[in-house]
């Protein structure tokens, strides 16, 4: 499984200290969701652009990601314009299509938009164990992480095995249909794999205990952060803070 | 099953992102250390399982589990759901992170209720066994499709329309992830039956 495809690259973002990268993100997530009108959600999304030209990810993955989220968008456009109830209308053929309603449909749009390019370029440039890591250093509880860098490492691991189970289930000249029979092979084959879960699973915490688990990983590398990150935070709240001023 | 990032409105996102802290909790405090790797890697096989997409007609369908993840973990699925869609928001950008909490507690909750109304129920027979995870699964999922609509609702009036077509598009692969959750609880119950509790 090829799973995390935007971080690889050197840029500064994919070098810069993933505690400040998930401070900065979770600051500009929150004050863009909680934005209204077009104008702020704008400044947000052109913020956003800008992190876009410093990480340089790769663009044709980020347009097949960008057109996934959007599905909810569209979904939105197809009914917002003409169900709202504002005053004033533009007439389009048979269609009254409200004012405010295209308003609101493109506020979302632009936040939408801008949360997800901040998510990629400030998240997704770091390893998941590198972001399990940071969330350790900015106090999430200690067995949640556990939990999660447990769950994250195991995904490969479990992935292998259903494909073991589907290679298995093909040989047998299984085809899915809308059957009942697909239905309960699909059923057998989760089944399978949680059977799979819980034997591996005991055979892990056997191993941790051996090793002196005690609920939780201790830290053992510790992350360093530049002068160029902390300006790079610093640049950051400013920008949030003229745009807050400007709304 | 998301709502995306910047569709909700604040008090929503408020009210979701509070009730997840609580079930979280609650969850994180029910599973002891020796049950630290359990949940992990069961949640480690929701996620494999949820990319599985299953024939429905002419499209498919992904399964979602919520109802599975609550009749084996109870509280647990609180963690277990959030840290899947943590991993989703960084991985694949599906849902986000302000929507988290909304998103975590409209999944997880049935499925906690699915492990208190039905659990009773798989230590039967066979047939009342796949009753079980049949309503088990398949409400889990209404109740998360209905929870994610009336979100929607309380945002903005104008959204009933697309909350309604939401909630009703949700209907027929709720009966299949009941099927396939009554032959798992049904296949479990034969080969691992401790696993039911």
């Amino acid at each position: 499984m090829h799973l995390e495809e935007f971080s690889e690259g050197s840029s500064f973002l994919h070098k810069a200290d993933p505690r400040l990268k998930i401070l900065v993100f979770v600051l500009f997530s929150v004050l863009c969701a909680t934005a209204s009108g077009i104008k702020t959600p704008l400044f947000y999304f052109f913020y956003s652009l800008t992190l876009l030209l410093i990480a340089k990810v790769k663009i044709r993955l980020l347009f097949s990601r960008l057109i996934v989220a959007n599905f909810f968008i569209a979904f939105v456009w197809f009914f917002i314009p003409t169900g709202y109830s504002g005053n004033s209308y533009i007439i389009l053929g048979p269609l009254k299509l409200s004012y405010e309603g295209l308003n609101y449909a493109l506020s979302i749009t632009i936040k939408c938009n801008a949360i997800i390019l901040a998510t990629i370029t400030l998240l997704s440039t770091s390893s998941v164990f590198s972001l399990a890591h940071a969330m350790l250093h900015l106090k999430v509880p200690k067995k949640l992480v556990t939990v999660f860098f447990l769950f994250y490492r195991y995904i490969t691991v479990i992935h292998e095995e259903y494909l073991k189970i589907k290679i298995a289930a093909s040989l047998r000249g299984f085809v899915p249909r809308t059957t009942l029979h697909t239905y309960k092979t699909y059923a057998y084959i989760i089944g399978g794999m949680l059977i799979k879960s819980y034997e591996k699973a005991e055979e892990i915490y056997k191993a941790m205990l051996c090793r002196g688990f005690r609920g939780y990983f201790p830290l053992f590398e510790h992350f360093h952060i530049r002068k160029s990150d902390i300006i790079f935070s610093i640049v950051s709240i400013v920008v949030f803070i003229l745009i807050w001023v400007k709304s | 099953m998301h709502i995306s990032e910047g569709v909700l409105s604040v008090p929503v996102l408020v009210s979701g992102a509070v009730l997840s802290v609580v079930g979280l909790t609650i969850g994180l405090h029910k599973i002891k250390n020796e049950n630290i790797p359990k949940v992990a890697i069961l949640s480690s096989a929701f996620f494999i399982a949820s990319l599985i997409h299953i024939p429905l007609g002419p499209a498919s369908a992904h399964l979602v589990l919520n109802g599975l993840v609550g009749i084996l973990l109870g509280w647990a699925a609180f963690p277990s759901i959030f840290i899947a869609l943590l991993l989703q928001t960084v991985l694949f950008q599906f849902g986000g992170f302000t929507t988290l909490g909304i998103n975590t507690f409209s999944m997880a909750m049935p499925g906690v209720f699915s492990y208190y109304i039905f659990r009773g129920l798989l230590h039967r027979g066979k047939n009342i066994v796949f009753l079980g995870g049949f309503l088990g699964g398949a409400l889990a999922l209404v109740v998360a499709a209905a929870f994610i609509s009336l979100a929607l609702v309380i945002t903005e009036k104008s959204f009933t329309a697309v909350a309604g077509t939401f909630f009703i598009m949700h209907l027929p692969v709720s009966i299949i992830e009941g099927i396939i959750t009554g032959f798992v609880v049904v296949y479990l119950k034969k080969v691992k039956p401790e696993a039911l509790g």
